[in-house]
């Protein structure tokens, strides 16, 4: 045995591993959703009319443009890390960066949806929507909830995606090291499947 | 090079398969849109779920890469889900059967 | 992974408590991404808040002692049970094993130097260190504590003027404590098992472990939530339960529970995990069953995340739900009762050896057999009707989670603490405290089962003459309890700071891998990483082995 001192600082790296920590990760977020959801489903089931008449009020042609833009910013995700796989840095910076526009997108429109119904009044604990029926009030009370969260959810996304850009930039993330990427690309598809059945759930039940 | 760092293409798919699931997901949503202008009663939200369903299905098989990831991956998944729909429809076996006046 | 560690030139390692690394000091704890002292960390802060918690409970059954006030008034009595609930649940029962325990010895359990994520480790124990001062605001700001109890049922949580949005986000922090916890150790034993453990020469208590952080991960975000959409009603008054906005009560119920059944899987199963560890030590057999124990952790965790609703009962279900849930309430008993066979089957004709560690499993499985039985009562419906909120659910849930858990970690205490510390503590000492630790909680609960059945409800202030007696009596086991307890830590601190020293790696006979490694363990735990060939517990019937504990004794 040698006489040196030194004890051995394992770099230890486990891409699986990573992605394995962060599927978990997906399962609470899932989970967080789900509660939600489970809470639309009965409300739904207890309110049928109420539901449908004030989904009416809901601008259906924000929310289909609003679908497409994050399906386009999946796809996008997917591209910059399939872009670094094959060492096309600049490439995969870009296709980053445009993920995180279409998400800003998305956010404008959401804002743009939020103060047309702030300005009438319907907001959670305004006159307007309590002298409402009880099953419009619990459905402005999902819906601000569940696509508030969600849109906590886009934000962080972004700031997550910027950190890969620079990380990307510098060459921390590189073609034979990505899994920081991809991990961050997964937690940014589950944020889409949640609006996934947010949008009909919400949108679509005229 | 370490075994837990696969090699770099193995998660991978080809840009034109991301664009042509991409397509799909998009042809969905405006089927979705579509179907719900036509009243189909209960139906409208089952076909509403379904085709969310498919369209998070390839989200999660394709651009998730949990189609090429390990098997242990899959039961993962399958184990979150089956506890989600397991609780909706223990929570609904109460809730359907109060007597409401 | 197979790295060997060079011997530094005074050829002696030094263990992880005296370990330099990039920072010294203070903040070499609070800044370490080392499993074993995050561990440490653990230890203090939960033990800290456990003694919180108890003193709570300590009062709470001193105001009782007779009926009218005694020392406090009711407003405060309201405070105190809430208190009491949620810090022995929150802070206490439900991360306890994991994070002291799991997070010491599960790396070093499966051969492996650390855990997955090590800074993710100490984030964990950073929102619990936030979680617990979260809760000590909700105490002492203005508005007064919590007095909601710790179930938060609406609408009185909604209603209430006290603060019960620090105490919902003091939980829904430390929600994310556990979940972080529940990541790290799923992907530590998915990814990090030494060479040859196969899942079935895995010691039981990782199984128990791994089981509870899958339900860690599953659950938890749902009471996250639960709460969250609680603290969004009383902001902004949103209107998602509160029936004057048109929302049910009774579907925060089932969230809240959703959760918190399988949370009290998440308890109990890291305690079945230490128990199966102790008993095959202390009688010097294999352990019987080992496959059925460890599936039997599985098959808790999941028909345990299906029973929620039989807390419910009487809150206005269908009958159809209410058939439904008492079905499955049964189911969970049966996994139980097998490791409970099982555990009894192990020690029939062992060669036992009565130390602390046994006493206290010994205890457990006495005290789980009661708690466990009286769950099966509660989850037949005509039973529940008649008992749900008295003193015999308190009884009941009491067994389970103290008698059961609490004892488990006193076990787990006497048993690992001198491997984590490299100090003896007294064995007679010990020996003693504990059948003042048994004799006083057996005479706090059980007098509850009786007064409930015969009507006494739960979180009263106030109670009838007839009741008088089991109260004085539970009151009298209380403090024969905490003098116990005191008595039990006084040991440990001592040991610490002037108990016997010791270096032997095997002090009990063990046969898990944590008995291979130096006493305190190395910074990197392995001078080299095991390959295993053999399942744990694996006693050689006619061995006759000088056990250190003989010596030290």
């Amino acid at each position: 045995m040698s006489t040196q001192e030194h004890t051995v600082t394992h770099i230890h790296r486990d891409d699986i591993g990573a992605r394995m920590g962060m599927w978990l990760f997906l399962f609470t977020e899932l989970l967080l959703f789900g509660g939600m959801f489970i809470l639309y489903s009965i409300y739904r089931y207890t309110y049928p009319d109420a539901f449908h008449l004030a989904a009416k009020d809901l601008n259906t042609i924000i929310g289909t443009f609003n679908t497409a833009i994050l399906l386009t910013s999946s796809l996008t995700m997917a591209l910059s890390i399939a872009a670094i796989q094959r060492d096309r840095k600049s490439l995969s910076i870009f296709l980053q960066f445009i993920t995180i526009l279409l998400a800003l997108g998305f956010m404008v429109n959401k804002y743009f949806e939020w103060s047309a119904k702030f300005s009438h009044g319907i907001y959670p604990g305004s006159e307007v929507l309590l002298a409402k029926p009880s099953g419009e009030i619990v459905f402005y009370g999902l819906y601000y909830v569940m696509t508030g969260l969600h849109g906590l959810h886009v934000i962080i996304g972004m700031v997550l995606i910027a950190i890969m850009m620079r990380f990307t930039y510098k060459g921390i993330i590189k073609a034979d090291s990505y899994v920081k990427l991809e991990t961050v690309g997964l937690y940014w598809h589950l944020v889409d499947i949640i609006w996934i059945f947010l949008f009909p759930l919400f949108y679509l039940i005229t | 090079m370490e075994k837990n760092q696969e090699k770099h293409l193995d998660n991978s798919h080809s840009y034109g398969n991301y664009i042509l699931v991409w397509l799909a997901l998009m042809a969905l949503t405006a089927v979705t849109v579509a179907v719900a202008g036509i009243n189909l009663g209960g139906l409208t939200v089952a076909t509403a779920l379904i085709i969310a369903s498919v369209k998070g299905y390839l989200v999660l098989t394709i651009f998730m890469h949990l189609k090429s990831e390990s098997k242990t991956f899959r039961v993962f998944v399958s184990v979150a889900l089956i506890f989600l729909i397991v609780s909706f429809i223990l929570l609904f076996s109460d809730y359907s059967f109060i007597a409401r006046n | 992974m197979n790295e060997t560690i060079t011997v530094p030139t005074n050829g002696k390692h030094p263990s992880y408590l005296e370990y330099k690394g990039k920072y010294k000091g203070f903040l070499g704890w609070v800044l370490s991404t080392d499993h074993k002292r995050i561990g440490i960390l653990y230890l203090v802060s939960i033990l800290s808040f456990f003694l919180v918690g108890a003193t709570f409970g300590f009062l709470l059954r001193l105001e009782l002692i007779a009926p009218g006030r005694t020392i406090m008034d009711p407003q405060t009595y309201n405070s105190f049970f809430t208190l009491h609930g949620v810090i022995m649940v929150f802070l206490f029962v439900i991360p306890a094993i994991p994070a002291i325990f799991g997070n010491f010895f599960l790396p070093i359990l499966i051969g492996a130097r650390d855990v997955s994520f090590p800074r993710l480790n100490l984030l964990s124990w950073y929102l619990y260190i936030i979680g617990g001062l979260l809760a000590i605001i909700s105490i002492i700001a203005p508005g007064g504590a919590a007095d909601t109890g710790w179930t938060f049922y609406i609408p009185y949580s909604v209603r209430t003027g006290t603060n019960v949005i620090y105490a919902l986000f003091a939980a829904f922090v430390l929600g994310f404590s556990s979940i972080l916890t529940g990541i790290n150790f799923v992907t530590t034993v998915h990814r990090l098992r030494a060479p040859g453990m196969t899942w079935f020469k895995t010691p039981l208590s990782v199984w128990s472990i791994y089981s509870t952080a899958w339900v860690q991960v599953l659950v938890t975000p749902i009471i996250g939530i639960t709460l969250l959409l609680v603290v969004i009603e009383r902001t902004f008054s949103v209107g998602l339960f509160d029936p004057a906005l048109g929302g049910d009560p009774v579907l925060f119920q089932h969230l809240f529970w959703i959760y918190s059944h399988p949370a009290v899987y998440i308890m109990i199963l890291p305690a079945m995990g230490i128990v199966s560890e102790i008993i095959p030590v202390f009688a010097r057999r294999t352990i019987f069953g080992y496959k059925f124990i460890a599936l039997s952790s599985v098959a808790i965790a999941f028909f345990g995340s299906l029973v929620w609703a039989h807390h419910m009962f009487t809150a206005g279900m269908s009958n159809t739900g209410q058939f439904i849930f008492s079905l499955l309430t049964m189911t969970v008993s049966i996994p139980s009762a097998i490791k409970v066979f099982n555990w009894t089957a192990t020690l029939y004709k062992g060669s036992i050896e009565l130390a602390p560690p046994l006493l206290y499993v010994l205890a457990f499985i006495f005290q789980f057999a009661i708690g466990g039985l009286t769950g099966v009562m509660l989850g037949i419906l005509s039973i529940d009707i008649m008992v749900h909120d008295t003193s015999f659910v308190v009884a009941h849930f009491h067994y389970v989670m103290f008698g059961g858990t609490g004892f488990g970690i006193f076990a787990a205490l006497h048993y690992w603490l001198p491997k984590m510390f490299g100090r003896m503590y007294n064995i007679k000492v010990a020996k003693s405290t504990f059948w003042l630790v048994f004799v006083g909680f057996n005479l706090l609960y059980f007098p509850m089962f009786i007064m409930g059945w015969l009507g006494m409800p739960r979180r009263y202030y106030d109670y009838l003459p007839e009741f008088h007696i089991y109260h004085l009596l539970s009151t009298i086991g209380s403090w024969i309890l905490i003098l116990g307890i005191l008595i039990m830590f006084t040991n440990f601190i001592v040991a610490l700071i002037r108990g016997k020293k010791i270096t032997e790696k095997n002090i009990w006979g063990g046969e898990t891998l944590e008995w291979t490694i130096d006493t305190p363990p190395i910074h990197e735990n392995f001078l080299e990483i095991p390959t295993v060939h053999e399942a744990p517990y694996e006693y050689k019937q006619n061995e006759t082995d000088i056990r250190q504990f003989q010596e030290v004794k």
